[in-house]
């Protein structure tokens, strides 16, 4: 890593899709590293700085699969600036958890769950013009996108999370070895 | 008589008469990847991960004998990444969803999976819709997550005289069955001390009401790889396989 690479901190973007947000909580699970951290990356738009929009930046983080058109924009815009896009976490690899209605129809999970299904109240299927539409099946980000990194892990551990970016930020082939790979 | 051996990634590999490279090389402590190899059953070489490169073809390591002199590749990365290929395609054209398996953490998928640091399924999922047989009062069968290495057919065919199991279809129609007019698995005479109820490498034929007894972090593969434990493979037996 030459000086004038070292002296600029690089820019990391993160967001969850369709995923529960665990991926980023395993995130803050490398504690005190994070200010380690710090010191080589500063955050672009992700959970952690609100900030609402990705701009360019050296990697993108994504948690979650694509379950509605909004994700489906979001990824596109982490894609568009982001040189190096890593899917994070059991979701963005392979649909995860979402991905088990796949084998449902969609219209009638809907119908079950607003208005068939026991003690709901003001049956009605949400219709704001505000929500995005549902996609009739969740897929892996690497369906849409062209994905450079995998860590899979339902999360993946803090410690997975810290050495693959460490490995990363040092210029090293990211490794996950034993223990740390697991997909669950 | 002399000692017949074969070299196995350059290392002289001694074997009996009749042993195939699988047997020579795990009598030998040298890991091949496997899913549908057992010890106690008849090879029959349908899952290929055990795909070797014996004096330049591509065999199958459990079907193959040993021949004295022959060149035996197995851990290159040509093969490692042929394996890795075969494990996402058998990963898409199921739901192999792990945080929700009770296998996971001693699941032979899995943890090749891991062996050969499969990060990605890379291919597109197939996501197919098979219903899970939960008709049975001990057993539950969770098609899913079956990868056709037929050792339950075998077991119970062979072993136990019964017959429960067995593959219906070609191609990619291909799926596993039970012998009964009704699918089920209750109107069969299956029962929980068969062999075929304890030879599944992966998640489809679990023990009821005995799921996550192991606590993550201490189970099979957590506590050491596959390609560690080829002592234990090449001794195991189907009752150890609950």
């Amino acid at each position: 890593m030459n000086a004038a690479v070292e002296s600029r901190k690089l820019r990391v973007a993160t967001t969850s899709l369709a995923g529960c947000f665990g991926c980023h909580m395993s995130f803050l699970d490398i504690d005190e590293r994070l200010f380690e951290l710090l010191e080589h990356v500063e955050f672009d738009r992700s959970p952690l700085t609100d900030i609402k929009h990705c701009g360019p930046c050296d990697i993108g983080l994504i948690e979650g699969g694509i379950c509605n058109a909004e994700n489906v924009h979001v990824l596109r815009e982490f894609r568009h600036n982001c040189k190096v896009l890593i899917a994070l976490g059991a979701c963005s690899v392979n649909g995860g958890l979402p991905a088990q209605r796949n084998h449902l129809d969609l219209g009638q999970c809907l119908q079950e769950v607003y208005l068939t299904g026991p003690g709901i109240v003001g049956r009605q299927i949400p219709n704001d013009p505000e929500l995005p539409l549902p996609l009739d099946k969740v897929h892996p980000i690497h369906e849409i996108v062209r994905v450079d990194y995998f860590i899979p892990g339902c999360p993946p551990s803090g410690e997975a999370i810290w050495k693959f970016l460490s490995d990363l930020l040092a210029g090293r082939t990211p490794r996950l070895g034993h223990p740390l790979l697991h997909f669950d | 008589m002399s000692t017949q051996h074969i070299l196995l990634d350059g290392l002289p590999v001694s074997f009996t008469d009749g042993q195939t490279i699988m047997q020579a090389a795990m009598a030998a402590d040298i890991f091949i990847p496997h899913l549908c190899h057992h010890p106690e059953f008849k090879p029959q070489g349908s899952c290929k991960l055990c795909t070797v490169k014996a004096n330049g073809r591509y065999v199958s390591a459990c079907t193959m004998p040993a021949r004295d002199g022959m060149e035996v590749e197995n851990n290159s990365p040509d093969l490692n990444d042929k394996r890795r290929t075969m494990l996402q395609m058998l990963f898409v054209e199921g739901n192999h969803f792990c945080p929700s398996c009770e296998k996971s953490g001693r699941c032979m998928l899995q943890a090749l999976a891991y062996e050969l640091e499969m990060l990605t399924p890379h291919f597109p999922q197939f996501y197919p819709d098979r219903a899970v047989d939960a008709s049975h009062p001990e057993v539950l069968l969770d098609f899913n997550r079956c990868i056709l290495c037929e050792l339950c057919v075998r077991a119970s065919r062979d072993v136990d005289g019964k017959n429960v199991f067995a593959l219906s279809g070609r191609g990619i129609s291909k799926h596993l069955i039970v012998n009964a007019e009704s699918g089920r698995l209750a109107d069969t005479d299956f029962s929980l001390a068969d062999k075929a109820a304890h030879v599944c490498p992966v998640g489809v034929i679990l023990r009821k009401r005995r799921g996550f007894a192991v606590p993550i972090g201490s189970r099979r593969y957590d506590v050491q790889p596959i390609g560690m434990q080829v002592e234990r493979l090449a001794r195991r037996t189907t009752t150890e396989e609950v």
